[in-house]
């Protein structure tokens, strides 16, 4: 819809103008898009959305009010335009972009090799996932996903799990604050601090790792890992446990939580949601155990279900999938194999360093495998992995070059941050923050 | 020497599988409409006019009750044929849609070719909600209109944006500097 104001700028000819993407006031919605925001989502009969345009109040009733992209509840520069009447939250419209730099793009010109580096800085709070589902689309392009070693899978679910583990410690951590609890905020980022200092032992770096790669991953486990793993198992245990008495039973943490912003499991279904959200609903729905990728058919782990689907039962989601996090994490230091930790295919794999001093060959091979990269037979191919936040997916087209025709990445972010509008749906303004956190939007993945 | 000579073989086998699979002589149809497969995935290739009641027929009749992805390709600058059924015509745009089937655990494929003259394509949002932001964002960076969208504005790049930044005919980086008083800058 296209307010007076729109038209004045649509006439500059120099620029293009393809309309507001805030939410337009009331008088200037129209009937049929005020229905639409109503009932779409709910795939109501025609009769339920009439007899809600009813009880809409007139526009001078209401208030536009924008919260964010500096708001510090939005996890990032998430913007939410809320029309208001009174406290209660009428419609309400996420407005992203602000983050947007264009990686997909980044990605068309970057190599199989590079491309990790790229989409890691996607999902900054769960980079190791970006770098996985990176990686097995390429093999499957490759048709070497069949190869790639035991011993690097295993590492692979290793460090997805410890990575699963920091990205919930976060939320925990975030959605404390965003409700007032300071010390569970305190909390969070203490144990999030402890495996990212984890991560940072292995990959080297405490975010954007860059260790899962086509092929593997970029070194094998360093000596002490399993001290470091077992020390923050034994320290994570006892916190977690610490959390569910400082919250769980809390009054005032289950009555701002409880019954708000809830959403049905058709609901979630129909607009596409993934993850917490989807199982806060009751719909039984991982990836890890529905469409098992690496080994997780070899590992035991519930997933954690909810049966209201409100922010409490997120919550409780996210801190129970922590716990079985730790108990996947627990069973692959059983489990992990000895073996080699990237495939010896040398088509994409470096020649060993003892070879390189003895054969020019392999040090040509070396330098064209990190200069022009590999090539990679073409096809197209859609992987997706469980994030996080829910099915994290990888579109990827190849034309037979060293570098993606098509790189694109289906953040779950994107997909469930268009329950907002939907749920937060006549609660109050002071819910909107517990709503808003309770979907766990990271902005990075969003905007890309 | 060995070491480059081992890996030479390794493309051209996967790419001659491909191709293999490509002359079956009986062309494979799922739903009445040609399917290919592309590293063991389920694809098909349906027209778009049609498109809606294809989908709403997967969702109601077959249990394909998530979209789970909607994005687009630009295959201009594609220099390999490309590999689509025989009574398929290439065309510029592939609007790519991902569907999943919580029940079967089977995910379906749909591409669906636009041309450059005409860059519409019907929108799903009638069937899933969850489409919307999803086609804003292939307009937004395709110029790909979706007919029937409620709400079709640009949702990552802002909104007096000259160009579809993902079309392969928009150049990586060449956004010219602004400078003061300059008419009309990008």
């Amino acid at each position: 819809m296209r307010s007076d104001a729109v038209t004045t700028v649509s006439s500059d000819a120099s620029r293009t103008y393809e309309g507001s993407q805030e939410l337009t006031p009331r008088k200037g919605a129209g009937a049929a898009e005020l229905m639409r925001e109503v009932g779409s989502v709910l795939r109501m009969s025609e009769a339920e959305v009439a007899a809600l345009a009813d009880e809409e109040p007139a526009e001078d009733e209401t208030m536009i009010l924008n919260m964010g992209p500096q708001h510090p509840s939005t996890h990032g520069v998430l913007r939410l335009m809320l029309e208001l009447e009174g406290e209660t939250v009428l419609r309400s419209k996420p407005v992203i972009g602000y983050l947007h730099t264009g990686m997909e793009k980044t990605g068309e010109t970057l190599t199989y090799l590079q491309g990790p580096t790229n989409v890691t800085r996607m999902d900054y709070a769960a980079p190791l996932f970006n770098e996985l589902v990176f990686s097995l689309a390429t093999e499957t392009l490759l048709g070497i996903d069949e190869g790639v070693p035991p011993r690097a899978q295993w590492i692979r679910m290793l460090l997805c799990e410890i990575n699963r583990m920091s990205s919930h410690l976060l939320w925990l951590a975030t959605n404390g604050l965003d409700l007032g609890a300071i010390s569970m905020m305190l909390f969070g980022w203490r144990e999030r601090e402890e495996t990212l200092r984890l991560l940072e032992m292995i990959t080297g770096l405490r975010m954007n790792h860059n260790y899962i790669r086509p092929g593997g991953v970029a070194a094998d486990l360093p000596d002490g890992w399993r001290d470091g793993v077992l020390r923050v198992l034994d320290l994570c245990a006892p916190r977690l446990d610490e959390y569910d008495e400082l919250l769980t039973g809390q009054p005032i943490w289950r009555a701002r939580l409880q019954g708000v912003g809830v959403i049905t499991a058709d609901e979630a279904i129909a607009l596409g949601v993934t993850g917490p959200i989807l199982r806060s609903t009751g719909v039984p729905w991982d990836l890890r155990k529905d469409m098992p990728y690496l080994f997780y058919e070899q590992v035991e782990f519930a997933a954690v279900v909810g049966s209201y689907g409100d922010s409490f039962d997120r919550y409780a989601i996210r801190l129970h999938e922590v716990r079985e996090s730790m108990a996947i994490v627990r069973q692959i230091l059983d489990a992990l194999p000895p073996g080699d930790y990237r495939i010896q295919d040398r088509k994409v794999t470096p020649p060993p360093r003892a070879r390189i001093d003895e054969s020019m060959e392999a040090l040509i091979h070396h330098f064209k495998i990190f200069t022009e990269g590999f090539k990679v037979p073409e096809g197209e191919v859609y992987c997706a992995v469980e994030s996080p936040r829910g099915e994290l997916g990888c579109y990827m087209v190849s034309d037979g070059s060293a570098v993606p025709y098509r790189m694109h990445i289906r953040g779950p972010s994107f997909v469930n941050l268009q329950t907002l509008p939907h749920m937060l749906r006549g609660g109050l303004i002071a819910d909107a923050v517990a709503v808003t956190s309770s979907v766990d939007p990271i902005l990075g993945e969003v905007d890309r | 020497m060995s070491d480059i000579e081992a890996t030479s073989g390794f493309g051209d086998e996967s790419v001659a599988d491909e191709t293999g699979a490509a002359t079956i002589p009986e062309p494979e149809t799922r739903f009445g409409l040609p399917v290919t497969r592309s590293r063991g995935q389920q694809v098909l290739h349906p027209p778009r006019e049609g498109l809606v009641d294809l989908v709403r027929r997967l969702r109601d009749d077959e249990g394909f009750h998530v979209c789970v992805d909607l994005t687009a390709v630009d295959y201009l600058a594609y220099e390999p044929p490309r590999r689509l059924p025989q009574d398929v015509a290439p065309e510029r745009f592939e609007v790519v849609v991902g569907l999943l089937s919580l029940e079967t655990r089977e995910r379906l494929r749909l591409r669906v070719q636009v041309p450059a003259d005409d860059a519409t394509c019907p929108s799903l949002f009638e069937v899933h909600p969850g489409t919307e932001a999803l086609e804003r964002e292939v307009y937004d960076m395709y110029g790909i209109e979706f007919t029937g969208h409620p709400d079709l504005t640009r949702i990552l790049m802002p909104e007096d944006w000259d160009g579809f930044p993902l079309r392969k005919d928009y150049p990586v980086g060449a956004i010219p500097v602004e400078f003061k008083g300059v008419q009309n800058a990008r």
